[in-house]
């Protein structure tokens, strides 16, 4: 399989990434990493006109932390590739869910190359990353001709392939709370190992609140994009227990069908592995 | 000490893992200089009659030199079906131009200067294809109200064996009865298909191609498109794996050399990963109905197996894979009665070839889940159903109700190896244990006795295969062999036979194939057969030229030829007694040519056997499997290099699991693929298998000098039906009794719900 014809432009900054963006119109495609969009391009399944290589850009691979004690944020840089958050020891000290999850994204090469500003952007329903930040919260910074802006997470995936991002603006930036010792969890069901998630569901907080804030569960492939699994929240915000809400987990989803799973079965995955996640975020509480 | 039966590292590998082996697609034969790409247009419509193909605008595309279609091969006759016993109106087009049978068949030929040109230019033929309902499984070509093939009037390809005797299981105190599904498989060598093609001025046409035997390919597509076999010279590179599906020449690999004549220029052909899931062949894609019978005490009287066979558009090695399954379908038991029968059937998919034991995994698969509900209908353990019903112990040829003639065997002692190795007792108490407690991580004990048939084919339908050896006067020798490797590590293993005799260090020794000028006859590698036919046609050449070299020695010596034995420190001949007053060959070999050319012929085919115990742990709250351990007993006979068995079994292994528990072609109603590429096929890795527990059985045969039998599928007809059973072990205490392949997380799940719902 062969791409269609396509010009390539490989830029060294930002700024020149938006120049080339707008330069190239709605066509052209930002390539990271390239595990998603160059396989899609080789069924032909995307044609952009140009791609504009964004992989050489080096002050977009950073984890910091910005601010003390409860409001502390974690920044992490569009550019960061999956295998870097996995070993990132600020990360691993300050939001430990997020270098496991990308230590669980395909295999040792995809990790190598996929960066957690692609996934973000490529806003597949069934990734790892992007069901780990919605969890957590926090904001997407996104820059364009008219400067940086920051979008929550629970607003910035749109639909299948959607984002609330404009075609002339990149993402740069993840922000999310600092977690520190908070539980967390995080289950991913495949077939096999390196596969994407036929369901995941990722849990962080404590009943409590505190410094992770109150429960908050995120679904991954159960409907257009992920989403949060909001009966679920309530219902621990509201005393139940962690059976009696994961139960309720499937509420508001509309998980499609494919040769590993149909609807059902989705939603039976979605409740146990809510419970799961639950359960081993209490557990490490 | 002789070098066989040592583990010898693999010769081949260092070119293979880093560079020098050279596959189809990374020739640089001057010949192909300047060689255009070739770009297959393929039928994106499973069944539908061709209205138009249009290629004005792809002729006009940038580096477009030629569009081939039906229209330019009206000198060519369509393929024929190739089996005597199959309908003659059952034929296949080169290009269709009427009728498309399944996604992926050919419709035109693209030919570029550049292969990116080739991608781009394809898009532009425009084919107007009129949609007819598209038959897709057994069951709905069995109804033959869609037929492939009109003229025929039906989509049975062909039929074997009679339905069973009415009172077949008359008298019989349990009889169980199971549809079970062997589905279809793809092979997915890590080389996909490829080849390339150019005619001399001498109207020789050269095609070179990745296949698992140059000579009968050769022949076949001589004959395919109207040549003399002199005119064509088939080459096989390096072969990145095959399976059983490079078995055979394929269609396009005729069309390249049909399109570097029209165009008068060499071409070249390379498919990707998801052309090759398409049109590469498929395996297994069998619908078995088995019926065991028999007494409480857990002896069974009576098995029948009922085959439907998938054999996809157009009949390939598929039609005959029922004969092999009903063979071997009572496997390693003394059943008092067997039967079996079988229908092949055409649907609008890609066409049934082998695939890893071709037949006989679908026959083990049938009989050893058979025997596990008759043991779960009487609530008996697995293992003393099979001890109790196994052919006993016997080292003289026993023959079958099926009539195969199996060489040796003892099942019974393999049972026992494989159970005490994997700690059977202390399993079965974990497995209690387990239920008791409810735990959310079930253990499955998952048995399968396997017995199958390897070296049947070969050079000309008979069970031989020809050997050259030739020692060289710088001390160098060439063996050449018509089997032909694609990855089991034929250069290290025919060295080691020759070096054995020769005393010829292996470094010396170079070993060809797939080269049909260079070695004109050959039976190709499938079947499990190179070893056990082309091996020991190295030792009888090597044997035959120390012969050779004896008596042209005994002159020189001034001794009787009986006296000279060879030295192997001196790779050549000494006087018995006396040591130091010899000749080497190369000396002999400066003198004359030293060379024997010789055809071995076995007894007959050989009977490996074996036992495998899988443990798997299934999460009964979502379905999921995980296989935890493998322990296996596989009776090859004498081994000659037990590394590369071992390579052999882990492989075999892998595929067996992945058959259980991953992979399946699918199409959906309307005859499209869903599965055409690695990210919806779920090829099995490393992070899905367990170390593999390896016990040791070696009862050699006495069908070939080298007491060798077949290891090359026995890993894959073992395992598949020792994790299925595992897997259904681990549910049965929730009333479980089958779940068909592969056992998905899903499948299992709702297994459960269902057994539990109609146990309420």
């Amino acid at each position: 399989m062969i791409p269609a014809p396509f010009e390539y432009v490989k830029v060294a900054s930002v700024d020149e990434a938006l120049s080339a963006l707008a330069e190239h119109g709605e066509d052209a495609k930002l390539l990271a990493g390239g595990h998603s969009l160059l396989p899609i391009m080789k069924l032909r399944l995307a044609i952009p006109s140009a791609l504009i290589d964004i992989s050489g850009i080096a002050d977009l691979s950073y984890v910091r932390v910005e601010g003390d004690g409860a409001d502390a944020i974690v920044a992490i840089g569009a550019g960061t590739r999956h295998y870097e958050l996995e070993r990132d020891e600020v990360a691993r000290a300050e939001v430990p869910m997020l270098p496991h999850v990308a230590g669980r994204v395909g295999d040792p090469q995809v990790r190598h190359r996929g960066t957690i500003g692609g996934t973000t952007a490529h806003s597949d329903p069934a990734s790892d990353l992007p069901t780990a930040l919605l969890a957590l919260g926090g904001t997407v910074v996104l820059q364009g001709p008219g400067g940086r802006r920051e979008v929550p997470v629970t607003e910035f995936w749109t639909g299948f392939f959607e984002t609330a991002m404009s075609p002339d603006e990149m993402v740069v930036e993840l922000r999310v709370p600092r977690t520190g010792s908070t539980g967390w969890g995080y289950e991913k069901f495949t077939r096999r190992e390196n596969d994407w998630p036929i369901v995941a569901a990722a849990a962080v907080g404590s009943r409590g609140g505190g410094a992770g804030g109150p429960l908050r569960v995120a679904l991954a492939n159960m409907a257009g994009t992920v989403l949060r699994a909001t009966a679920t929240e309530e219902a621990l915000a509201g005393g139940a227990s962690i059976a009696e809400a994961a139960e309720l987990a499937d509420q508001g989803t509309s998980p499609g069908a494919d040769m590993h799973a149909d609807a059902d079965y989705r939603r039976h995955l979605a409740r146990l592995l809510t419970r799961r996640a639950l359960e081993t975020a209490a557990g490490a509480a | 000490m002789s070098i066989l039966g040592t583990r010898v590292v693999r010769t081949e590998d260092p070119l293979f893992l880093t560079r020098g082996a050279v596959y189809t697609d990374d020739l640089t034969d001057e010949r192909l200089t300047g060689a255009l790409h070739v770009t297959f247009v393929r039928s994106q419509v499973a069944h539908g009659r061709i209205l138009s193909v249009d290629t004005s605008a792809a002729l006009e595309a940038p580096g477009v030199v030629a569009v081939v279609t039906a229209t330019d091969l009206t000198d060519l006759a369509p393929i024929p079906a190739g089996f005597p016993f199959v309908d003659k109106a059952v034929i296949r087009p080169w290009l269709a131009s009427d009728v498309v049978r399944f996604v992926g068949e050919l419709i035109a030929v693209v030919l570029t200067e550049d292969r990116y040109q080739g991608e781009d230019a394809a898009e532009m033929v425009v084919v107007d294809i009129d949609p007819l309902p598209a038959v897709v499984g057994t069951q709905a070509a069995a109804r033959d109200e869609v037929l492939l093939f009109p003229d025929v009037g039906t989509n049975v390809y062909a039929a074997f064996g009679e339905p069973a005797p009415e009172d077949f299981f008359a008298g019989c105190e349990v009889v169980v009865s199971q549809r079970i599904v062997n589905q279809r498989v793809a092979p997915v060598p890590l080389e996909t298909r490829a080849a390339a093609a150019v005619w001399g001025e001498d109207g020789r046409v050269t095609i070179w191609c990745s296949n698992q035997g140059a000579q009968a390919a050769k022949m076949e597509i001589a004959s395919w498109l109207g040549l003399d076999p002199s005119l064509v010279h088939l080459i096989t590179p390096a072969v990145g794996g095959g399976f059983g599906a490079k078995i055979g020449a394929d269609p396009e690999f005729a069309l390249i050399a049909q399109v570097a004549k029209i165009v008068g220029r060499p071409v070249r052909w390379s498919e990707s990963r998801s052309e090759n899931l398409v049109g590469m062949l498929h395996g297994r894609a069998q619908d078995q109905v088995v019926t065991i019978g028999g007494r409480r005490d857990g002896t069974v009287e009576a098995y029948s197996l009922v085959v439907d066979q998938d054999a996809g558009a157009y009949p390939r090695l598929g039609v005959v894979l029922p004969t092999l399954t009903m063979l071997m379908a009572g496997g390693v038991y003394a059943f008092a009665k067997v039967h079996a029968q079988a229908r092949v059937l055409g649907t609008n998919t890609t066409s049934i070839g082998a695939y890893r034991g071709a037949g006989r995994p679908e026959a083990t698969a049938a009989v050893e889940r058979a025997v596990d509900l008759f043991a779960a209908e009487l609530g008996m353990d697995p293992a003393d159903v099979r001890r109790k019903n196994v052919i006993p112990a016997f080292d003289s040829p026993h023959t079958t109700s099926m009539g195969a003639t199996y060489d040796t065997g003892n099942y019974a002692a393999a049972l026992d190896k494989a159970l005490e190795a994997a700690g059977y007792a202390d399993l079965r108490a974990e497995q209690a244990r387990r239920r008791e407690a409810g735990d959310v991580r079930q253990l499955g004990i998952g048995l399968s006795v396997y017995v199958e048939i390897t070296g049947a084919g070969g050079e000309a339908g008979a069970a031989s295969e020809n050997a050259t050896v030739e020692v060289h006067p710088d001390g160098t020798a060439t063996v050449l062999t018509g089997t032909s490797p694609h990855g089991q590590g034929h250069a290290t293993a025919w060295a080691m036979i020759a070096s054995d005799q020769l005393g010829i260090p292996l470094e010396k020794i170079t070993v060809l194939h797939g080269d049909t000028d260079l070695i004109p006859r050959g039976g190709g590698t499938m079947g499990s057969r190179s070893l056990q036919q082309g091996g020991a046609a190295v030792h009888q050449a090597a044997g035959e030229l120390v012969e050779l070299a004896k008596k042209r020695a005994a002159e020189k010596l001034e001794a009787n030829p009986e006296d000279l034995v060879v030295d192997q420190g001196l790779a050549g001949l000494a006087v018995r007694g006396t040591p130091g007053v010899g000749i080497t060959f190369a000396e002999l070999a400066a003198d004359e040519q030293l060379l024997v050319q010789t055809t071995f012929s076995a007894n007959g085919p050989t009977f490996p056997f074996g036992a495998h115990v899988v443990v798997v742990e299934v999460d009964v709250e979502s379905g999921k499997t995980e296989v935890v351990r493998l322990i296996a007993v596989d009776d090859a006979g004498t081994i000659l290099n037990p590394l590369l068995a071992d390579g052999q079994r882990h492989g075999g292994f892998a595929q067996g699991v992945a058959q259980a528990l991953l992979e399946e072609v699918l199409y959906d109603s309307d005859g499209n693929p869903t599965t055409s590429t690695l990210a919806d096929y779920p090829f099995i890795s490393a992070t899905e298998l367990p170390s593999f527990e390896l016990v040791e059985m070696a009862t050699p045969t006495p069908m070939n000098p080298l007491g060798a039998k077949g290891i090359g599928e026995a890993g894959t007809i073992g395992s598949t039906p020792a994790t299925q059973n595992a897997v259904i072990d681990a549910v049965a205490h929730l009333g479980v009794r089958h779940i068909d392949m592969p056992t998905t997380p899903m499948r299992v799940f709702r297994a459960i719900q269902q057994a539990q719902q109609g146990g309420n």
